[in-house]
């Protein structure tokens, strides 16, 4: 008995030894916390300047919208260093930089391709110290980039992407995104979709064979079932189809009354442009469960008249939301025409960004983390938006549209009129339900 | 089996593969007579798609657009080989891939610089409009207009490759292009004419796809592959070989679509494969040509 004893009471003071001596170099850590190097942090922004790199498809075929997501990117970076816009709202921006720190910028072009894409990321963080790297049109992009920023514990924002898995199993520490997921968009559509169509709809799915097609064809048909429509199949087609004949005689016969055009961009337009020759549009409803940056104008009002779809941002909301109309307006001035969602999504991220960075009074990118994942709720153009915890993504109010007549266009981008703008809270997925496990920070 | 289903997808099999014919036509008359592999045929494409939407956005007439197109392909197929492609006619295949390759990579970027990375709008022509009544389908006009007018390329095609003297200097150029130049025939100038002509085929194909597909500057990269695959499968410098591995590739596509629509590339190219296995020379291909 006692010979235990002995050999117990030794151990513990043994443990009580080792937890001393390996909790000192903890405490110092903890103290030192705010100045430990994290990624670029604070080499990065020693000098006079911070460097954000911007990751943006100007060549390839998400390119238009690439390009418009850049204006805002610079539209944002030149408010925040000179003042203007929507800058002058939030009360932790100053128009001076962010924490008195101009922002130097570099465009990398990631021709809709995941790996130039890690290539230009990767070098912004090595060579140019980047701070933050924003940018991508395409779930395929904006998953391996938050791979590489989770990787080199750099912040990243996400910039457009739409697939569920972004803020779902593929979330990242690092990375944030405030465009709405499918999930959010589907499940905000399906009511107008049953107000406006009725409830015995028969719907039909044209889906473009990547994560993205899947993940939105998943998310509508989950919420249309819901307001009693039936899925009656899908024709999946691969990225970049020029021909849609085939699929489109498939969906003439598959008994449907309602066609859910699920591609993108290019893909879009040939789909809905050949859906009008077939004759398709004439016996169907189109549904765009996410439209296209400039899909109404490449295709035409015409052809878009009476479609039903849901968008991250459409300029009219400046017509009712001031921190609207501060965006389009700028963007107008600069650019000469109306901001798309893509512009809208770059021009916001940056700004929540800059406020959280202001908000840590550091650009240390664990506090930065935590001040966005703290859910402070900043007035955008589609309204008080913050980014949850759980997943990281934002949550916003989802535009829902429909296409209008060419007679009732007051301009000609006047192409949508807004039915509803859905609360954020109300079509969010329950964070145990995404998927998404967090890496540490 | 739906019966009018399979009917109707072997009708679009057929506007499919005829549009795949005329692009693959020039392809294999470009590598058949200079021996070059010209990787910026899609951009060739692309490039009369967007002088025809230029020309009818200031005209408003489809057929001067459709004049344009095929004219600005001509010359600048014209004006490329003379400044670039005839240095490359003697160097390693490896060379003319990647010279024709940056071709098309500037003419992409420079019409994207121009017109931007938006998918332009090229209505179908007024006497296109609307759909036919085939009595197994409704059929969009303008596609089975579009059978016509290929046709009629391609009659006037062979009539010049098989009915006039530059033909017969251009079949014979295919078949052994040495002895052509010691017979004292000018092959200098074959050779403009064949890379112009080539240009023109794809150009032409563009113009008269651009009401159906997207017209941006990415649209030529599909095409151009699988222009690849209906040569390969053809015979490489066939013009028969063509002919059929257009119809052939267009009919995969449309019927994979129909039952595994996620397979038709994929059974394209197994098609492809099988060719290459069991007919290395294609279809109409002959052995051992350079």
């Amino acid at each position: 008995m006692s010979e235990i004893r002995t050999r117990k009471v030794t151990r513990r003071a043994v443990l009580k030894i080792g937890a001393a001596i390996g909790t000192m170099p903890l405490i110092k850590v903890s103290r030192a916390f705010a100045e430990e190097p994290i990624g670029n942090y604070p080499a990065g922004v020693s000098g006079p300047s911070a460097f954000v790199g911007f990751t943006v498809p100007l060549t390839g075929p998400y390119s238009a919208e690439g390009n418009d997501l850049l204006r805002g990117f610079k539209l944002a970076v030149e408010h925040l260093n000179n003042g203007g816009g929507l800058v002058g709202k939030i009360s932790t921006l100053s128009g001076k930089g962010v924490l008195g720190k101009k922002i130097e910028y570099k465009v990398a072009d990631t021709q809709t391709q995941p790996d130039p894409a890690v290539q230009a990321a990767t070098n912004f963080i090595t060579n140019n110290k980047a701070i933050l790297i924003a940018g991508s049109v395409s779930t395929a992009v904006a998953i391996a980039l938050g791979k590489v920023a989770q990787r080199n514990r750099v912040l990243y924002l996400v910039g457009c992407s739409g697939a569920n898995e972004t803020t779902g199993k593929d979330c990242q520490r690092y990375s944030f995104r405030s465009q709405q997921s499918a999930y959010s968009a589907a499940k905000a559509l399906a009511p107008v979709l049953a107000r406006e169509l009725g409830r015995t709809r028969k719907a039909v799915y044209l889906v473009p064979d990547y994560a993205y097609g899947h993940s939105v064809h998943q998310s509508t048909s989950q919420f249309t079932k819901e307001i009693g429509w039936t899925d009656v199949g899908a024709q999946i087609c691969p990225l970049g189809t020029a021909d849609y004949s085939s699929y489109l005689l498939n969906i003439a016969n598959s008994g449907a009354d309602v066609f859910v055009n699920v591609a993108f961009g290019a893909d879009a337009v040939a789909s809905t442009k050949q859906a009008k020759q077939f004759g398709v549009l004439d016996k169907m409803k189109m549904v765009v469960p996410n439209l296209s940056a400039f899909q109404a104008k490449e295709v035409g009002a015409e052809i878009m008249q009476g479609v039903y779809g849901t968008l991250d941002f459409w300029w009219t909301l400046a017509e009712t939301n001031q921190a609207a109309k501060l965006f389009v307006d700028s963007f107008e001035a600069q650019n000469n025409y109306k901001p798309r969602w893509p512009a809208h999504i770059a021009y916001t991220q940056m700004l929540s960004w800059a406020d959280s960075v202001e908000r840590a009074k550091t650009f240390s990118p664990v506090a930065v983390i935590k001040a966005l994942e703290s859910g402070h709720k900043l007035q955008m153009p589609v309204g008080e938006v913050y980014f949850r915890e759980c997943d990281h993504q934002q949550v916003r109010a989802v535009p829902v549209v429909v296409g209008k007549k060419p007679s009732e266009m007051r301009n000609p981008e006047d192409f949508y009129r807004i039915v509803d703008l859905k609360p954020g809270v109300d079509v969010m997925p329950p964070c145990d339900s995404v998927g998404c496990n967090m890496p540490s920070y | 089996m739906n019966w009018p289903l399979l009917w109707a997808q072997l009708f679009n099999g057929l506007t499919l593969g005829a549009l795949l014919v005329l692009v693959a036509m020039g392809l294999t008359i470009i590598f058949g007579v200079l021996g070059v592999l010209n990787f910026a045929h899609g951009a060739f494409y692309m490039v009369g798609a967007y002088a025809a939407y230029a020309a009818f956005t200031t005209t408003k007439s489809f057929l001067i657009a459709i004049a344009a197109g095929a004219i600005v392909s001509l010359l600048l197929g014209v004006l490329i080989e003379r400044i670039l492609i005839r240095y490359f006619y003697k160097r390693p295949h490896e060379d003319q891939i990647l010279v024709t390759f940056g071709i098309g990579i500037i003419m992409v970027e420079a019409v994207r610089a121009h017109f931007g990375g938006i998918a332009q709008r090229m209505p179908v022509p007024k006497w296109g409009e609307g759909a036919a009544n085939l009595g197994f389908l409704y059929y969009p006009t303008y596609r089975i207009e579009v059978l016509g007018i290929v046709a009629a390329a391609l009659i006037i095609l062979y009539v010049a490759l098989y009915r006039t003297r530059i033909g017969l200097v251009v079949r014979a150029g295919i078949e052994d292009q040495l002895m052509v130049s010691m017979l004292g025939i000018n092959v200098t100038r074959t050779f403009l004419v064949v890379f112009g002509l080539g240009s023109m085929a794809a150009g032409f194909a563009g113009v008269i796809n651009s009401p159906i597909v997207t017209v941006d500057p990415e649209m030529g990269a599909p095409v151009l592959v699988q222009a690849f695959v209906v040569i390969v499968i053809g015979g490489v410098g066939s013009f028969w070989g063509a002919m059929v591995g257009g119809l052939i590739a267009g009919e995969i596509l449309s019927l994979t679509s129909m039952v595994l629509p996620a397979y038709s590339n994929v059974m394209l190219f197994a098609a492809m494969a099988l060719v290459l296995i069991l007919r290395p020379q294609g279809l109409f291909g002959v052995q051992g040509r350079q």
